[in-house]
């Protein structure tokens, strides 16, 4: 009971990483019909710009916590959501007209420039770095087993929250939010309504890359490595979120994402840790050929 | 689609306030390659002696970098005004490339002739040989998939997978029942093949992105298990030993019941290679003229018919699904073969050889040749991996300048080299149709 | 229960999309070598009924009952998509031009003969070896797409991509590419649409002379009203998915349901309109 409940603490809190990938992945297909191959990569760099600077704060002699904490996720999301709304300007606004396989190709080049980047510019190895956030709460103790609740892991979920939060208030309320769902809608008719689709589209892939940001950043808190080849595993991971809780959806994609989060880490408590990533891609399989249209999503009918 | 936003149709300006233009989206995009750069070049973090996380400084690096990008912009800028004047002409005319495929006549004749006689030209430069091997084995592979994805339009990301499947079904049975590679070779392409049925039966009426993630999913799967389950694929060290190929029976080995012993010649190591060149290029063509003849049969006619439009093939009394599913076990089939070349050529195989970026790579080999043109795999072929083999040494640009050319590729030349698609049958004349009019699937 | 002379019996035929009733309760008939014509104002759900036929949807209830003219029947609701045009005979024409656009227009013709063509070929097999009996086969075909061509007047551009050609020439081809398909029953979604009075009389003249030819029965929507008018034996009027009258030309046209459904008004003033016109 206690170690499930350990694995259910655990699996929620990785769920929370993975949904807010996964938003990312929904926002963009909702808006442009395709899947942002290279989004994975936008978090694995996001994880490594927190993990720089992070270097570079604590050397400059900045140790209070919290504030190391804030500057670096506001440092991460700026620059991460520049690297997003460069790879669209320069892999996908050109191919926008194109057909399908082009922009496909494109991310799928991108995903190898991001990942090989990181490789070249910091080196092969693992980057480990020291537990910045340590302490939590003993919730129960049973038979010797103790289920903790960390802070880190209280930080992850609350942050998400509060992101959450700004999200949805922004999707709802403001003007972006608005041209957003119009475009996603009809996107020739918003143009003629004057809504700048360009400029709506390079802000849902800025946004979604600074959501990765601090996905990566929050990773790299609770496990405490990063590598250039994370990006690519996690990236499928929040795509099957994001499928799991209907594409095009947000509050799937958080659903999702929690899904998935606790499928991996119970899989792994009580099966076998070798297969779990086998266990997560095998969900994206049986979800799109039993349930496309995912939990929450509207199903679709072929127009004939 | 409309035409909404088209940021390559610029106004025309003035010559002064062009140069201004330009100067100001370089430094523009010089800033923003120094802050993306900022920390990732500028900062070099590294796993120290003792286990904890060191840096230095790389500010010149940054610096070089900024400049290399504003430069970089400067001469994409000119190079697109002058592009822009020349009335969005395609860079090679349509004329040129028309011209460039009928001279295809000669070029693939001679191609072939070429292809022969490698080994005799280049019998003395092993690694010349080598590299004819690895061309011919991706250009197998680019016709085997330029079935799947050039004629019947189905976007298979994991097509790694059934190369897999062949190459360790041949492991496999020639190190466990000791079966030659001639009886093994038709056996794992029809493994492969009734895998691709397998995999492809419940995902094939998935949508054209979905059905790429998922076929990318299935590759991971088929890899990782590989990879985990080490009692019968022997986990992350693979399988080693596996026979190479013989002659009607007769080893190719230095002793006394050599095939150099029983033609009378002295052994040379360089024997092999000439006989693994000729049994690939021999898959090869046979991939080719396959995936031909079954072009002009209804049955291809009906794959690239699926490609235009799957609704219409219903209306006509098409069954998709089969149809789909034979596209995807004939090129599964095909990628079997060559996995079980690969093994035998290899000696050894583990699922390092068996990643995604192997799947990217082929795709990238069908998409840049043009889809479902023959001659387009085998020059893309040429061209990629004989780029990669410059890289040789400098083994981390290597992906990193690929995304790169993919990117490029894809904005620049979007259909591929060979931008028309050649008609299966003619009433009276041999004609062409524009890639722009062909579909490439859902 | 087989009516003689009905090629297509619909009974109680409904379509629901989420809470939308698309089509509710439509029963005609249409029977054998006759130009039947479904017409009505936007939104009526004409291609629904189209699309539950021709098996694109799956009717929500209803009965669709298809016979051959040797007795065979099928129900056209139960067969899965591509069967009702394979085995029970039923060709269509779409609303926004489908053709393979990629494809020459022979071999759009070719695409079509697939079934027979496949058999011949021994499911390629036989193709693969270049057996004699597909080749005479697929010189058949080629016969057949040629003498198509001919009828619709695009021999000169058979080795022209379908997407290049005319629009006029599209839908005549799409047409002859449904006619390929030897079918009992050819569904045409407006066949005259885009089409000016000169392309529209021609068309009347192909379809009149399908149906003498070849005695293939025609189900057509149309908003086109001199086609309609000239060649339809019977038409069904539908109107926000329900049937609202059936008969002859001449009967539709003096209907004041009819009119009451064009002009958007009620039965009195479409009443009160036709006898100031009488």
């Amino acid at each position: 009971m206690e170690y499930f409940s350990q694995q259910l603490i655990n699996g929620l809190v990785l769920g929370s990483i993975y949904g807010l990938i996964a938003i990312g992945y929904t926002m963009v297909y909702g808006i442009v019909g395709m899947i942002n191959f290279a989004h994975g990569d936008i978090f694995m760099i996001g994880g490594f710009i927190a993990l720089i600077s992070f270097l570079v704060l604590v050397s400059l002699g900045i140790t209070a916590v919290p504030v190391v904490l804030l500057l670096v996720v506001l440092v991460a999301m700026a620059i991460t959501a520049l690297y997003g709304w460069t790879v669209e300007r320069i892999a996908y606004r050109p191919l926008r007209q194109s057909f399908r396989l082009a922009p496909m190709l494109s991310a799928i080049g991108m995903s190898f420039v991001l990942s090989n980047f990181s490789q070249v510019a910091q080196g092969a190895r693992v980057k480990p770095v020291p537990p910045i956030v340590t302490g939590g709460y003993t919730l129960l103790e049973n038979n010797g087993f103790v289920v903790r609740l960390s802070n880190i892991q209280i930080i992850v979920v609350l942050t998400t929250v509060v992101l959450l939060g700004i999200f949805s208030w922004m999707v709802t309320r403001t003007r972006l939010g608005r041209d957003m769902r119009a475009c996603e809608q009809d996107q020739t008719m918003a143009a003629l309504l004057g809504v700048d689709v360009d400029r709506t589209i390079s802000m849902t892939f800025v946004i979604g890359a600074a959501l990765a940001a601090v996905a990566g950043m929050m990773y790299l808190l609770y496990y405490g490595v990063v590598d250039f080849y994370m990006g690519f595993v996690a990236g499928i991971k929040a795509f099957t979120a994001a499928v799991l809780g209907g594409i095009g959806s947000l509050p799937g994609a958080m659903l999702g994402g929690l899904a998935i989060g606790l499928i991996e880490t119970l899989w792994s408590a009580y099966f076998s840790s070798e297969y779990k990533d086998v266990a997560a891609f095998s969900i994206l399989i049986i979800v799109l050929i039993f349930m496309p249209t995912g939990l929450l999503g509207r199903p679709e009918v072929e127009k004939v | 689609m409309t035409d909404q936003t088209s940021p390559t149709s610029k106004p025309k300006r003035a010559p002064q306030t062009n140069a201004a233009f330009i100067l100001k989206k370089s430094l523009l995009s010089a800033f923003v390659a120094l802050i993306l750069f900022s920390l990732m070049i500028g900062i070099r973090t590294e796993a120290g002696p003792t286990g904890q996380l060191i840096y230095w400084t790389r500010f010149g690096d940054l610096a070089i970098m900024a400049v290399i990008v504003f430069a970089g912009s400067i001469l994409t800028e000119l190079f697109r005004q002058w592009l822009a004047k020349r009335h969005h002409a395609p860079i090679l005319p349509e004329n040129i490339t028309r011209g460039a495929s009928s001279l295809g006549r000669l070029v693939v004749p001679l191609l072939l002739i070429f292809a022969f006689l490698v080994p005799v030209i280049f019998y003395k430069q092993r690694y010349i040989l080598d590299l004819g091997i690895l061309v011919l084995t991706y250009v197998m592979l680019g016709w085997g998939l330029n079935i799947v994805v050039g004629l019947a339009g189905l976007l298979d990301l994991g097509y790694v997978a059934f190369y897999a499947v062949g190459a360790y079904s041949y492991a496999l049975l020639s190190t466990t029942f000791g079966l030659s590679f001639w009886i093994c070779l038709p056996l794992a392409g029809i493994l492969a093949a009734f895998w691709g049925m397998l995999l492809g039966f419940p995902v094939l009426r998935l949508r054209g992105d979905y059905l790429a993630i998922v076929t990318l999913a299935f590759g991971e799967i088929i890899r990782l298990v590989l990879l985990n389950w080490q009692h019968v694929t022997g986990g992350p060290n693979g399988i080693s030993g596996i026979p190479r190929p013989t002659l009607f029976g007769i080893p190719l080995t230095a002793g006394e019941s050599g095939l150099a012993a029983h033609l009378g010649i002295p052994f040379s190591p360089t024997h092999r290679l000439v006989l693994l060149f000729y049994i690939i290029l021999a898959l090869a063509l046979l991939t080719n003229w396959v995936a031909i003849r079954m072009r002009r049969l209804p049955i291809g006619r009906a794959w690239e018919a699926l490609r235009e439009d799957e609704i219409a093939c219903r209306s006509l009394g098409i069954n998709t699904t089969t149809t789909k599913l034979t596209a995807f076990a004939t090129g599964a089939m095909f990628a079997g073969f060559a996995g079980a070349f690969f093994a035998t050529r290899q000696g050894f195989i583990s699922p390092e050889s068996f990643t995604f970026q192997e799947s990217a790579l082929v795709l990238a080999i069908v998409v840049l040749g043009g889809m479902g043109s023959q001659l387009g795999v085998v020059l893309s072929a040429l061209a990629l991996i004989g780029g990669f083999e410059l890289f040789r040494g400098f083994e981390q640009f290597r992906m990193l300048a690929f995304g790169g050319a993919m990117v490029l590729l894809m904005i620049w030349r979007p259909r591929g080299l060979i931008s028309h698609r050649e008609p299966s049958l003619f009433l009276a004349t041999r004609t062409k149709v524009s890639s722009d009019l062909v579909k490439e699937g859902r | 229960m087989n009516k003689p002379g009905i090629i297509l019996d619909v009974q109680h035929l409904s379509m629901r999309f989420g809470g939308i009733m698309a089509v509710n309760d439509l029963s005609f008939e249409a029977r054998r070598g006759d130009i039947t014509a479904l017409i009505g104002p936007n939104g009526a759900g004409k291609t629904t009924v189209f699309n539950c036929i021709t098996g694109f949807y799956k009717p929500t209830t209803g009965m669709l009952r298809l016979t051959h003219e040797n007795g065979r029947t099928f129900l056209l609701e139960r067969l899965f998509d591509y069967r009702v045009s394979k085995v029970a005979k039923v060709a269509r024409t779409f609303q926004n031009i489908r053709l393979f656009s990629g494809m020459t227009a022979l071999e759009n013709l070719m695409v079509a003969q697939h079934n027979s063509l496949m058999r011949a070929s021994g499911f390629s097999l036989l193709g693969l070896i270049g057996a004699p009996t597909f080749h005479t086969a697929e010189r058949h075909a080629i016969e057949r797409a040629r003498h198509w061509l001919d009828r619709i007047g695009l021999t000169a551009r058979a080795d022209d991509a379908a997407g290049n050609l005319p629009y006029g020439d599209q839908r005549r081809l799409e047409i002859a590419r449904a006619m390929c398909a030897e079918p009992a029953l050819l569904c045409l979604d407006e066949p005259a649409a885009g089409l000016n009075a000169r392309e529209g009389e021609a068309l009347s003249e192909l379809l009149l002379s399908i149906r003498k030819e070849h005695g293939t029965s025609i189900l057509l929507i149309e908003h086109d009203m001199s086609v309609v008018m000239e060649i339809a034996d019977r038409i069904v009027v539908l109107d926000y998915g329900v049937k609202i009258a059936e008969g002859t030309p001449r009967e539709i046209r003096n209907d004041p349901k009819v009119i009451a459904a064009y002009l958007g008004a009620d039965e009195e003033t479409a009443i009160e309109v036709m006898e100031q016109d009488a």
